[in-house]
């Protein structure tokens, strides 16, 4: 009985779907009124009945899946993350053990070690030993290798080093204003903890500390003559520089360490490297004459601009490695 | 095992290698994780320092009279260590310098800790 209502308000509303607002107005009274005037038989009934069983039953199967995914939750908080954290060690152990093993096998074919017919010693090894002394004037074969037939790779590299303390300097600036900077400077500034009279570190840095810069200008003058160079150093002076900060403090240190000898320093060593090494790679590549000869090798002053720019990567180094370890320190010069 | 006896430098670097990338790997804590990182540079200068060396030759710094290439090691791995000492100290201090920042926004070094403080933040 039931189904047969309702296949009448199908036709119904099918007809209505087809004609649309075609149809005469009787007509479409008619049909709204078969679909308004839904048929009241007990099997309807029944089966809102079983459709409100069904509707309930979702919900209480709703409400377990909340409880079950709750449950899961807490335990990819708790124990979740440490079987993850196993996990993951385990797997990163296993891919540290693959890349070990698959290397070792590598260097195992390797040519032997410390053998002087590997495939690496070839012509241009040869070249820069046999003829590097003759063309740069530099005794110190790898001084005249990085500063002489190398040099752009050098500049490039104190540009590296100035990058670094360029990004270094933006990542550490304190906030100029604002009630953070206080506690960030409470946070970050030793100044307050370093001590003040700290008698035996003094004195031992005041024997010290000339004889460390005295070293390292050794170095740095002596590159292009032995072991050395601006690299090393730069790093000593820049040692002996750091070693006074502790000693004697920031009020001491800043009379002569401040931003603007670090921008100085900088600006005045990279300017003069590349302007330099582009005149003499100008007047080489072009075959006019430099002015700029090898000199006597062994000299003191010899080795055209190598003692030169050794100064100027030097300088950079040491005013970085301040520069650093005060950024570090303070967050500021 | 082939060479690998005689290759024994550079089978160490290869071992001081793999422990730096143990170390990045299984530490949460950023500085370790710095301090993974120079350890597999260090392990990189070793490798090429052993590749330039040639067994019974001197240092590559030019005596007096005639010169010849069977004195001498190879200076090459030399300039490139150099190279890559300066990379390695701009690349520790850079990123010595973002724990920094880190560490003043999160106030820890756990890594897992930050990720999860920051995906907090986010939502």
């Amino acid at each position: 009985m039931g189904g047969k209502a309702n296949d009448r308000r199908g036709a119904g509303l099918r007809e209505w779907l087809r004609a649309g607002s075609r149809l005469p107005d009787e007509r479409m009274a008619e049909l709204l009124g078969t679909l308004e005037k839904p048929a009241r038989d007990p099997e309807a009934e029944e089966a809102l009945r079983r459709e409100t069983g069904e509707l309930a039953r979702l919900e209480e199967i709703r409400q377990h899946e909340r409880a079950l995914s709750d449950r899961a939750e807490t335990w990819g908080r708790t124990k979740g993350l440490t079987l993850l954290r196993v996990l993951y060690a385990c797997l990163a152990g296993i891919v540290c053990a693959l890349v070990i093993a698959l290397l070792l096998v590598t260097v195992a074919r390797l040519p032997s070690f410390g053998d002087g017919t590997n495939p690496i010693h070839n012509e241009v090894s040869q070249r820069y030993i046999e003829k590097g002394r003759e063309e740069t004037g530099a005794v110190n074969m790898v001084a005249g290798m990085i500063l002489d037939y190398r040099a752009f790779d050098t500049l490039g590299e104190s540009h590296v080093l100035f990058a670094a303390v360029c990004a270094v300097m933006i990542l550490l600036r304190l906030p100029e204003s604002g009630g953070e900077r206080e506690r960030l400077l409470a946070e970050s500034n030793d100044r307050v903890y370093e001590p003040k009279h700290d008698i035996p570190l003094q004195r031992a840095v005041g024997f010290l500390c000339p004889v460390i810069l005295l070293f390292g200008i050794y170095i740095l003058l002596n590159g292009h003559l032995g072991p050395g160079g601006g690299f090393s150093g730069g790093a000593v002076i820049g040692a002996g520089l750091i070693l006074y900060l502790n000693a004697f403090g920031f009020a001491a240190a800043e009379r002569f360490a401040t931003l603007r000898t670090f921008r100085t320093v900088t600006f005045a060593a990279l300017g003069f490297y590349a302007l330099s090494k582009a005149y003499s790679f100008f007047t080489g590549a072009n075959g006019l004459e430099s002015g700029i000869g090898p000199g006597t090798p062994g000299a003191i002053l010899s080795a055209g601009l190598i003692p030169w720019l050794n100064v100027a990567v030097g300088l950079t180094v040491a005013a970085v490695m301040y520069a650093f370890y005060t950024l570090f320190r303070k967050g500021e010069f | 095992m082939g060479n690998l006896l005689a290759n024994y430098e550079e089978a160490a670097a290869i071992i001081l290698f793999g422990i730096g990338f143990t170390t990045l790997l299984l530490h949460r804590n950023l500085i370790k994780k710095v301090i993974g990182f120079s350890m597999m540079d260090s392990a990189i200068y070793l490798f090429l320092a052993a590749k330039g060396y040639i067994a019974g030759r001197r240092a590559p710094i030019a005596a007096a009279g005639a010169l010849s290439a069977a004195d001498y090691i190879n200076p090459i791995p030399a300039g490139l260590v150099l190279t890559g000492i300066v990379v390695s100290v701009s690349v520790t201090a850079l990123m010595l310098a973002l724990t920094v920042r880190l560490y003043r926004r999160y106030h820890t070094l756990d890594i897992d800790e930050i990720t999860r403080q920051a995906r907090r933040e986010e939502d």
